[in-house]
């Protein structure tokens, strides 16, 4: 592939060489930014909860009335080394010079980018637009100023979206391009380098919108977990720059909360040491887990990244449609719900996994469980995971060559695990949820009845496809309505039909050792883990 | 095909590197103190510094007040000026009068005073306000570590450069500080509790073994201990002691009056037997430590530096990868904080227990006679330019 020199040869000559040498850039530990506004608990706030709402990391929030000194605030800034500041303050119109001061402040600081490249470092104002003029005279020639629409034209209305959509756009575009040895690696490469999430996007979308079908991707770094979503043609992308299995880590931790992470583990843990272990991921994030226990923590951990990505990315989406948020004072400022989500799980057709944790799990059950309880499918869902990390590339090559892109995804790129069959409903535990019939390639007809918390797992090849009738009781939806039978060919994988029974939205006991006899149980039925995780 | 040359390039480039930390007993060792806005710099080029010494100073404009004067006493604005007992660029105490005017007669005054002490900035006879000017507020750096000014960065700062000794730590909180080191354990693996924090150690830095436990972290603070340097502590422990979970590795802004500085990692873990020699060789000395922590790329790592007047010209030596002999410290459980040394690097990959298949290195632990096989992700070395 290189030659004496240390250069790619090109073009290929027999097995020597390549044609096309192309890459994409990753994230570089995550998006960290400041936000500033004026008053702390109203326009820093509103900044704040924008920032987070782009799925960043929030360092510090500058307020003029944080008690800081100026100088604090300058020396905190320069010391953080954010990725992008978000400067709100005042209502539009509205005529005091106190957005301007808190300009100064960040201009003062003459803020850098962390890994001191030639890149400016971008700061967005979205603030009272009566003051822009003099904004662009303070921050122009320092930064690469960016200025959308103010968050709180009025002290009522809070407009998210234009700050949100600009941190997202200006992490994908700009801070990525920072990361070490960004500008070599420009020099090498045939096509430009395409951020990672953008790249997985592309292909995910275009193989989606091929088929027809709707289909939601994953991408799970170390510190940034990526969502895509093709439904009914609309494609949405989310990065979740705070969530991830190594430098975002303790983060999942925090987001999620103790309680829920612990209900994926099938035995007792002390919880200071689950802290600890989690923390030592954090400061060494490129250890891999030698033991199960520390395999079925770490993917545990990955459920709860994924299953907050996912909430993360289904309130974007919503927001994309371009619905705003009218706020009062007195507004307890929660953070957006899904409620308004435009996915449709039920819908959904196919779930592709990629990132370390998935791709690279020693057992494709483990792929497809951490899959199901994070992502929660609903009706019947293909599920697939990116071998050998291949997506961010091919989204790449379908720029220059789609056909190839696509024939590659279709038979290298991706390896089906399975179906999942998940009625949508909940019911008592131990009522029956469905009976099924499953006619196999072979002829032969499998049939059974599951009950309301059950698994089951029917292995079909990879290849194979199977008939399969359901006949779903009266509280539960395969995707025709509750209690309306479905007839539907299925199609097999490594791992094979996967029944899932556990109803929708899905409930863990909440006695321990319940719990954990019923993870056991479930991880039992579809060969998650071997027989030694019993003993843990 | 592969020619000989390309052979013996792959060759070299095989060997597996895995950074570790940096524990090294002398090494010329180079920081930059800057201001964070213009100002004085008070030293020279190669003046000899101590970490306390004030090395440049800015001054910040003092707080604004504006006092409407004309609504204050009931005056139009245009009478304000001739209304001034104090005049622009005086100064005045807070309480003093600074305007003062008589009604007819002289039978009913009004006046206007000073809420702080400060300078008459301004007297506007269009808006008759008038502004006053709080003293400047100096903003000091000192130069942390002991050792001679070798640049000075014109209007904002210098860098120093000192032999010394560097330990690098894996985790920090709190920011720059120095203090003489002094040992409370007397071993790597003791424990750091609050039994073992006394008055004696306000002031300084103390070491410890393998944990410092939470009520230790308070009785520290509270006793003016400066700094810890220890294997571990619990991350329950820490988030008790910030008040909030820690999301990122990003520290150093904490304010809670210690620093401290965890060498191996979350948890009980012994300190390397090296790092605690090298610290207990150093007892009494003056140290400078800074906890800030930053993981993401562009990494920092909290440091301890003992300066030391002798110099040495040493030969800065190349991280030399993992081989056969290197010095490891296991990073990951079972084995996590273990220490020892390679004893074998297959060239294959091997299953995991966790079913993984990775590529492993053999080790003989120091403390225990069996070899283990450990993913090579799972190691770091102790990297010494001694």
């Amino acid at each position: 592939m290189i030659n004496d020199e240390g250069h790619i040869i090109r073009p290929a000559l027999g097995n020597i060489g390549c044609d096309l040498y192309i890459s994409t850039s990753s994230a570089g530990g995550g998006l960290q930014m400041m936000v500033a506004g004026v008053v702390r608990s109203m326009t820093a706030e509103s900044a704040e909860r924008a920032a987070l709402g782009a799925g960043s990391i929030v360092m510090d929030v500058i307020a003029l009335n944080d008690k800081r000194l100026p100088h604090e605030r300058i020396e905190r800034i320069q010391s953080l080394r954010p990725d992008m500041i978000l400067i709100a303050g005042e209502t539009d119109g509205a005529n005091t010079d106190k957005v301007i001061k808190i300009t100064e402040t960040i201009g003062a600081a003459d803020p850098k980018p962390r890994l001191g490249s030639n890149f400016k470092l971008p700061v967005i104002y979205a603030g009272n637009k009566i003051r822009r003029d003099e904004v662009k005279t303070i921050l122009e020639e320092k930064t690469d100023l960016n200025i959308v629409d103010n968050l709180r034209p009025t002290l009522e209305e809070e407009r998210l979206l234009p700050a949100r959509e600009k941190i997202h756009n200006l992490f994908l575009e700009h801070v990525m391009k920072q990361a070490p040895g960004y500008g070599k690696l420009m020099k090498w490469v045939d096509a430009d380098i395409m951020p990672t999430p953008a790249a997985v996007g592309a292909i995910l979308k275009r193989v989606a919108t091929e088929k027809n079908i709707n289909a939601v991707g994953v991408d799970i770094g170390g510190a940034t977990t990526d969502i895509f979503s093709l439904f009914e043609g609309e494609f949405n992308r989310t990065v979740s720059a705070n969530l991830g299995m190594s430098y975002s880590i303790s983060n999942v931790l925090a987001e999620s909360g103790l309680p829920n992470l612990i209900r994926w583990i099938p035995f007792g843990l002390d919880e200071r040491d689950l802290r600890n272990r989690i923390k030592n991921k954090m400061i060494r994030p490129t250890t891999i887990p030698q033991t199960l226990e520390e395999l079925i923590l770490e993917q545990a951990i990955a459920k709860e990244a994924l299953r907050l990505s996912f909430i993360h990315h289904k309130a974007f989406a919503t927001r994309l449609k371009g619905v705003q948020q009218q706020r009062t004072i007195s507004d307890s400022f929660d953070q957006d719900t899904d409620s308004q989500s435009t996915i449709e799980m039920l819908d959904l057709n196919l779930l592709v996994a990629s990132g370390g944790v998935l791709s690279h799990a020693p057992q494709p059950e483990q792929t497809a469980m951490m899959l199901i309880d994070a992502f929660l499918p609903e009706g019947i869902t293909q599920l697939a995971k990116d071998s050998i990390f291949m997506m961010p590339h091919l989204g790449v090559v379908s720029q220059i060559h789609p056909q190839a892109a696509t024939e590659v995804f279709e038979n290298d790129c991706l390896i089906y695990l399975g179906t999942c069959i998940a009625p949508r409903g909940i019911a008592k535990k131990g009522r029956k949820a469905l009976s099924f019939s499953i006619q196999k390639p072979d002829g032969k007809v499998e049939k059974d009845i599951l009950k309301v918390g059950e698994m089951k797992r029917i292995t079909l090849d990879i290849n194979s496809k199977a008939q399969l009738n359901l006949d779903p009781s009266s509280e539960f939806d395969v995707g025709q309505g509750k209690g309306v039978p479905l007839n539907v060919s299925v199609r097999g994988g490594s791992v094979g039909i996967i029944f899932d029974c556990r109803g929708r939205p899905l409930s863990l006991p909440k006695i321990s050792d319940e719990r954990i006899n019923q993870l056991k149980l479930w991880f039992r039925t579809l060969d998650v883990y071997p027989e030694e995780a019993e003993k843990i | 095909m592969f020619t000989l040359k390309k052979l013996k390039k792959y060759k070299t480039m095989a060997f597996s590197y895995t950074p570790g930390l940096k524990v090294s007993e002398k090494e010329l060792i180079v920081r930059r103190r800057m201001l964070p806005l213009k100002g004085e710099v008070l030293v020279r080029n190669e003046d000899q510094v101590n970490s306390e010494d004030i090395i440049a100073r800015t001054l910040l404009p003092g707080k604004i007040e504006i006092i409407n004067v004309a609504n204050k006493m009931g005056i139009d604005q245009g009478d304000v000026p001739s209304a001034m007992i104090k005049k622009e660029g005086e100064f005045v105490h807070k309480g003093q009068t600074i305007a003062e005017s008589k009604s007819l007669f002289g039978l009913f005054k009004s006046h206007a005073t000073a809420n702080f002490s400060g300078t008459i900035e301004s007297v506007s006879s269009v808006t008759g306000q008038v502004i006053l000017r709080g003293a400047p507020q100096s903003i000091e750096i000192n130069a942390y570590l002991k050792g001679t000014v070798i640049e000075i960065i014109p209007d904002l700062g210098i860098a120093i450069e000192s032999w010394g000794t560097l330990i690098q730590g894996i985790f920090g909180i709190g920011g720059e500080t120095s203090g003489k080191i002094t040992m409370a354990s007397n071993s790597p693996d003791q424990i750091i509790d609050e039994s073992v924090i006394s008055q004696e150690y306000r002031g300084k830095i103390i070491v410890g073994g393998s944990l410092v436990t939470g009520n230790a972290l308070k009785l520290a603070s509270q006793l003016g201990v400066r700094g810890i340097v220890v294997g571990g502590f619990d991350d329950q422990d820490l988030r008790d002691f910030l008040g909030y979970d820690l999301g990122v590795a990003i520290t150093g802004h904490e304010n809670l009056g210690v620093t401290v500085i965890a060498t191996e990692g979350f948890g009980k873990i012994n300190m390397a037997p090296r790092t605690f020699e090298l610290l207990r060789q150093n007892q009494g000395q003056l140290a400078s430590i800074n906890g800030t922590t930053q993981i993401r790329a562009g990494v920092i790592r909290p440091e301890v530096i003992i300066p030391s007047t002798a110099s040495k010209k040493d030969v800065f030596v190349q991280p030399k990868g993992l081989n056969v002999g290197t010095s490891v410290r296991i990073i990951r459980n079972p084995y996590f904080g273990q220490l020892g040394t390679v004893k074998d690097l297959p060239m294959e990959s091997s299953i995991l227990d966790s079913g993984s298949k990775a590529r492993v290195v053999l080790i003989q632990l120091d403390n225990d006679n069996r070899p283990v096989l450990v993913p090579r992700a799972n190691v770091e070395i102790i990297e010494d330019n001694d």
